[in-house]
């Protein structure tokens, strides 16, 4: 079947850097996509979203500091994730103001500012690589940082599991038995933020949080239990993933892969919406009849 | 330690939010192994006052001591429990073996056995599987009492646990209450109903933003006390003029 051959897997049997490019995206949806898991069941979605843009300045500073140099970027970024995970925390508890009004205000602020320090220096060729990201361009310091986040990030979620969930289910219970909860969700925060500046080299700050929430999102629809939930999550990143770059690779120069992977994953999210056995549309439009002998 | 010897010691306490008090100056102890109602008007603290206890609200003022080693266990009234989180009943029931297991404690077989026996106990069985979105609310409370089954804690504190609860659950769950109070554990209940409190629990302390009463049930829940705690928490100022230190 060499049209099979050729759609499939030629590109990857030929291209180092499809194969890069696959390898990466691995990586991101083994460890992304459970924390994108535990964000949406905690109704952090959009906290995830506006860390991914609170990214953005530091990476710019890293990159006005030092170029394309992906130890100065990665630092940047993450003192910059850090930074304003905190502070939106602190806004919250000490002002008037809740916490997704104040995230939505650093974040802003950090796209903007971010777009303006890389503009001072770059062109829109860079401004457009910081955006989205340059997927088919893995280097092997990309890649090993890739993978190493991805198993820091495993094992700590492995370690924090129980306290983790017992978090998100009953948070008051935890109190009642530990003083971990504090830790454990700081520690958290501190993996979504890793976890996207390691997306962010890959599919830039725009995307890099696509591949943790669109994932997510549609295992859903599929299943009401927390563990399958986290393993077919990591199954949709790498499908979305592979299926995007197929696509993009088909499509010649015309389609970017970065956005072809996150569209790849829109479309199992949409997929899921529509016919998804936990509470997708179909199944609500179409109400079947109870049960009856 | 002796069958006497108390497993809270209240010390002139005062509790409240924002600095205005919501209970003040309550002295008093709870007897170990002893079985205690809480009464009181809606606002008198009670809740408040559990907090307190649990270690979930820090005094003003004064004291609470728990009897060294005790372990505790507190069910609040509206758990802040995300029903919508897809876990298994067996899995929100076994979380009260964190004592034992913890971060990285194996949960194995007799754990698990333990964790069988407390939702067959709570009358759950073949519920284990369920996600507990799909639970009524009367199921749930009795999954949290399988899990305060597990806790195997010394004292227990309970607040409102049979509100909204039919008759039938209300029965089971407190012969559990009678149960843990059959095991010398020492048992702590905020409720609303004074014909339960009056048929099981031997001990009640009604309040209304202080002691009106504390001692024997039937000595307590006499007419005049409970006329007493209404007008006491309906003229009751949460800010009016500081407390005076000597007053008494």
């Amino acid at each position: 079947m060499p049209v099979f051959y050729d759609l499939f897997i030629g590109p990857f049997a030929e291209f180092d850097f499809m194969r890069r490019a696959l390898v990466g995206i691995v990586a991101l949806s083994v460890s992304g996509a459970p924390i994108g898991v535990f964000l949406m069941l905690r109704r952090m979605s959009l906290t995830g979203d506006a860390m991914a843009h609170a990214i953005l300045p530091g990476a710019a500073i890293g990159y006005l500091v030092a170029g394309f140099s992906l130890p100065a970027m990665t630092l940047g970024g993450l003192a910059a994730g850090f930074a304003v995970a905190l502070a939106a925390g602190a806004v919250a508890r000490i002002t008037v103001i809740k916490e997704d009004a104040s995230l939505a205000a650093f974040y802003l602020i950090s796209l903007a500012l971010g777009v303006t320090i890389v503009s001072l220096r770059g062109s829109a060729v860079d401004l457009f690589h910081v955006l989205f990201g340059n997927v088919l361009a893995l280097d092997d310091d990309v890649l090993v940082l890739l993978s190493g986040v991805a198993t820091l990030s495993l094992l700590t979620l492995a370690a924090l599991y129980r306290p983790l969930v017992m978090e998100c289910v009953d948070p008051g219970f935890l109190r009642s038995v530990s003083r971990s909860g504090g830790v454990v969700h700081l520690t958290f925060l501190a993996l979504v933020v890793l976890n996207l500046v390691a997306g962010f080299h890959a599919l830039g700050t725009l995307l890099a949080v696509g591949l943790m929430m669109l994932p997510a999102a549609a295992a859903r629809f599929w299943t009401a239990d927390i563990t399958r939930l986290i393993l077919l999550a990591s199954g949709f990143g790498m499908v979305a993933g592979y299926a995007g770059l197929v696509v993009s690779y088909s499509a010649g120069t015309n389609l970017p892969a970065g956005p072809a992977i996150i569209l790849a994953a829109g479309a199992l999210y949409l997929g899921s919406l529509l016919i998804g056995s936990q509470g997708g549309l179909l199944r609500r439009l179409l109400p079947r009849p109870h049960l009856q002998r | 330690m002796s069958k006497t010897a108390s497993a809270i010691r209240l010390t002139d306490l005062t509790l409240g939010y924002d600095r205005h008090p919501a209970v003040h100056h309550l002295s008093g102890e709870i007897a170990s192994g002893s079985l205690t109602a809480i009464v009181g008007p809606n606002g008198a603290g009670k809740s408040t006052l559990l907090k307190g206890i649990a270690g979930a609200l820090s005094p003003l003022d004064g004291n609470i001591a728990l009897a060294a080693g005790r372990r505790l266990a507190y069910l609040p009234q509206q758990a802040e429990l995300d029903r919508s989180f897809p876990i298994h009943v067996y899995d929100l029931v076994a979380m009260g073996l964190w004592n034992s297991a913890g971060i990285f404690g194996r949960i194995g077989r007799g754990s698990a056995a333990k964790v069988e026996a407390a939702i067959a106990a709570v009358g759950l069985a073949g519920f284990e599987r369920r996600p507990i979105g799909a639970l009524s609310g009367g199921q749930m409370q009795r999954a949290l009492f399988a899990r305060l089954l597990l806790q195997d804690a010394d004292i227990i504190l309970l607040d409102e646990p049979f509100t909204a609860i039919d008759a039938r659950t209300t029965a089971d769950l407190l012969a559990l209450v009678q149960r843990w109070h059959g095991e010398s554990r020492t048992v702590v209940a905020v409720l609303h109903d004074i014909e339960t409190v009056r048929r099981a629990f031997p001990h009640t302390l009604l309040l209304a933003r202080e002691t009106v009463a504390w001692g024997e049930t039937a000595d307590v829940l006499t007419p005049a006390n409970l006329l007493k705690a209404r007008r006491m928490v309906e003229a009751f100022d949460s800010h009016a003029a500081p407390c005076e230190r000597d007053a008494a």
